[in-house]
């Protein structure tokens, strides 16, 4: 880059373009420091701060105001500013029945939906891997191309097929195999079957990623040392993709636990799962201090021990 | 190995009834239309180190996976200690693979490494750890053990693979570009460390190299390779002084060819005329008078000298320096011929040049000159 303004012969450039080259100058010099600010400052606005005011409100009180929850600080004529921090919320939530057994439910159907994910996507994630150079477009083409329909539409499907009606018990009951319908719309069944339908391919997508870097010379190494496929499945190939076994369990584990359409369409009232709890709970009861409140324990109960893991993980990692 | 001791220099030659270990018969392997080996028979006995020599492509790699039990056969057989390899699964076999990529288990230490096969043979654990100290001590990495691979430099991951493969104690180690990952130094360097160890330890070897040098280093016999097929399989010196064909004399080392007529075919020499000169051989070879023939000069072989010196024997040429390559222990002359061909000639520099002037310089007229044993006749 050509400085002129050193240069003695050629006169100084005009006012507005000095400012505009010394920004540029500045940009330039600091660029790494704006690189990192961006996404500091999108997850500020539109993370950090949006959880500020759930947080706020999980600490205020219900009142019949717009919005419904008293104001967290006040000022009073006097000039005295009252600061209320109300825990009713919490206390309320964590001593009833009804929300610790909601909690737990949540967490149950998770995990299990989680295992089911890994069991059925660690094949398919593998077979895609491992398949020739005109499947493996289609395959993975195959995986994301439930995102291109609603996914209320797909949950509907699934209500269709599985309702006593549905396709599933018309086709058994005309094959004759069973003589009334089999109930599965409005079960925990169903919730399974739709929260691991939803979320396979965030289950998949990681893992194929993770497995598509591997070596395939690991396999034929442990081969040619006299290790069966099975052995070599557990020694070498398993140990090698935990990182993608990871990333795949959270991506399903977390939006699960807080699912709400999946069991209010597919569970109906006879499966109790946190997202549901909150969102009767903000639009029905207009409780949105409770909301609120339910919103901030699921967060605690979802990231401690996520982010206790991933420290060890991190631990774990630096040795190597 | 118990055998080592018996072990003869030249287990090809002295076979007293001895089977080969490794019996490869009519093995083709075919992708789709490409023939990668085209019908191809070799044996190898206990003891060798036998090195597959040649181009990108040229099939010998597909070759030795066929022997680690990766690729299948389209065709003839695989014989190892006397066993049919048909249908017997990589992990049955009594091979092991040192890979060109080393395919070191990343998520495991050095130790864990060398003992991942010892503990595929249900091996007892002090048993194991005692063949893990022994092999690392033979590779010089006892104080690495606890490293991972990628903690490790080129030159010590080579080592970690090589000693994986060895603490199995296989009838057989398959060494695909052994040191091909290495650099230069470090390279030549190994060649010797490897050679040496395989006499240490007996196991007999087959290497895979495209690297000349490196097959001439290593091997007691070695398979030069082209398009899927054996062009020559003899010692390196074999290889190199007595080539058959004008593929093996140019792909080993360089060769001056010209092409000539068999004028005379006595029982003890050759001659052929050539458009150089009349090339005379003082050995017999069975050859055709009248047909076509080629002959080969290596440029370490060919005398130079200025006209006005005198010059002896029956094969002399004279030409003009066209270019002189110095470098250092040895200078490259390219000697224009009054045909116009130009002759490669490699010569020691063995005494100091007087004055810091060469004896001979660009554009001299000069005397070539050749022993006729030195001539390599080729048919083909």
């Amino acid at each position: 880059m050509t400085d002129f303004s050193t240069h003695p012969s050629i006169p100084s450039q005009p006012e507005k373009k000095s400012l505009l080259r010394r920004i540029r100058r500045k940009l330039q010099d600091n660029w790494r420091l704006v690189i990192i600010a961006i996404p500091f400052a999108w997850l500020l606005l539109f993370f950090l701060t949006p959880f500020f005011i759930v947080a706020k409100i999980s600490l205020a009180e219900l009142a019949i105001a717009s919005p419904p929850f008293t104001k967290m600080i006040e000022w009073a004529d006097s000039g005295i500013v009252t600061i209320r921090l109300v825990f009713d919320n919490f206390t309320y939530i964590l001593e009833d029945d009804l929300y610790r057994n909601t909690y737990m439910n949540s967490l149950k159907i998770s995990v299990t939906s989680t295992f089911f994910c890994l069991l059925f996507g660690y094949p398919i994630a593998y077979a895609i891997v491992r398949s020739g150079p005109v499947a493996k477009p289609l395959l993975l083409f195959a995986i994301i191309l439930p995102f291109w329909t609603s996914f209320l539409l797909r949950v509907y499907a699934w209500m269709g097929l599985l309702a006593d009606q549905g396709t599933i018990n018309n086709l058994l009951m005309s094959l004759g195999l069973i003589d009334e319908p089999i109930r599965m719309l409005y079960t925990e069944f169903a919730v399974y079957i739709g929260i691991v339908y939803t979320y396979m391919p965030f289950m998949i997508l990681p893992l194929y990623a993770n497995m598509e870097k591997l070596d395939g010379r690991l396999n034929e190494a442990a081969a040619d040392l006299g290790s069966r496929p099975m052995n070599t499945f557990f020694r070498v190939t398993l140990p090698l993709t935990t990182p993608g076994v990871v990333a795949g369990c959270l991506l399903v584990f977390i939006p699960a636990t807080g699912e709400y359409v999946i069991p209010d369409l597919l569970g109906g009232g006879n499966v109790q799962m946190i997202g549901r709890v909150l969102y009767n709970e903000f639009s029905r009861n207009s409780d949105w201090p409770v909301a609120a409140a339910v919103a901030i324990v699921l967060l605690f109960l979802l990231v401690l021990p996520i982010m206790v893991f991933q420290y060890f993980q991190g631990k774990a990692s630096e040795g190597q | 190995m118990t055998e080592t001791g018996t072990v003869s220099e030249t287990p090809w030659l002295d076979q007293d009834g001895q089977q080969p270990l490794v019996q490869i018969k009519g093995v083709t392997k075919k992708y789709g239309e490409v023939t990668a080996v085209d019908n191809v028979d070799l044996d190898i006995y206990q003891g060798e180190l036998f090195c597959l020599l040649g181009g990108s492509g040229c099939g010998k790699s597909t070759l030795l996976r066929m022997l680690a039990g990766f690729e299948d056969l389209n065709g003839g057989s695989i014989t190892i200690d006397g066993v049919d390899m048909q249908g017997v699964p990589a992990y049955d076999r009594p091979t092991n693979m040192m890979f060109q990529s080393y395919a070191l288990f990343p998520h495991m230490s050095v130790e864990q490494n060398i003992a991942f096969g010892l503990q595929q043979d249900k091996m007892a654990r002090s048993e194991i750890s005692n063949r893990v100290h022994d092999i690392l001590t033979l590779v010089e990495l006892q104080d690495f053990k606890k490293r991972k691979p990628q903690q490790l430099s080129g030159g010590q991951r080579q080592r970690v693979a090589l000693a994986r493969a060895l603490v199995k104690e296989p009838r057989l180690l398959l060494l695909d570009e052994p040191l091909a990952a290495l650099d230069k130094k470090l390279r030549k360097q190994t060649q010797f460390e490897l050679a040496n160890i395989q006499e240490k330890v007996g196991v007999t070897f087959i290497v895979v190299t495209h690297d000349q040098e490196e097959a001439m280093t290593l091997s007691t016999r070695m398979a030069v390779m082209d398009a899927g097929k054996f062009k020559q399989i003899g010692t390196p010196t074999e290889i190199y002084e007595f080539p058959e064909s004008r593929f093996v004399a140019d792909f080993i080392g360089s060769a001056n060819v010209f092409e000539g007529r068999v004028t005379e075919d006595g029982a003890d020499h050759v001659r052929v005329k050539t458009n150089v000169a009349e090339v005379f051989i003082d050995h017999g070879q069975s050859v055709k008078v009248g047909s076509k023939i080629w002959v080969a000069l290596r440029p370490e072989k060919i005398r130079i000298t200025k006209t006005d010196e005198p010059a002896s024997g029956p094969n002399q040429v004279s030409g003009v320096v066209d270019d002189i390559g110095y470098l250092g222990e040895m200078s490259i002359y390219k000697i224009e011929l009054p045909n116009g061909q130009i002759v490669d000639i490699t010569s020691p520099n063995s005494s100091r040049p007087m004055n810091r002037q060469h004896r001979i310089t660009w554009g001299n007229k000069v005397n070539i000159a050749w022993e006729p044993s030195s001539v390599m006749l080729l048919t083909a």
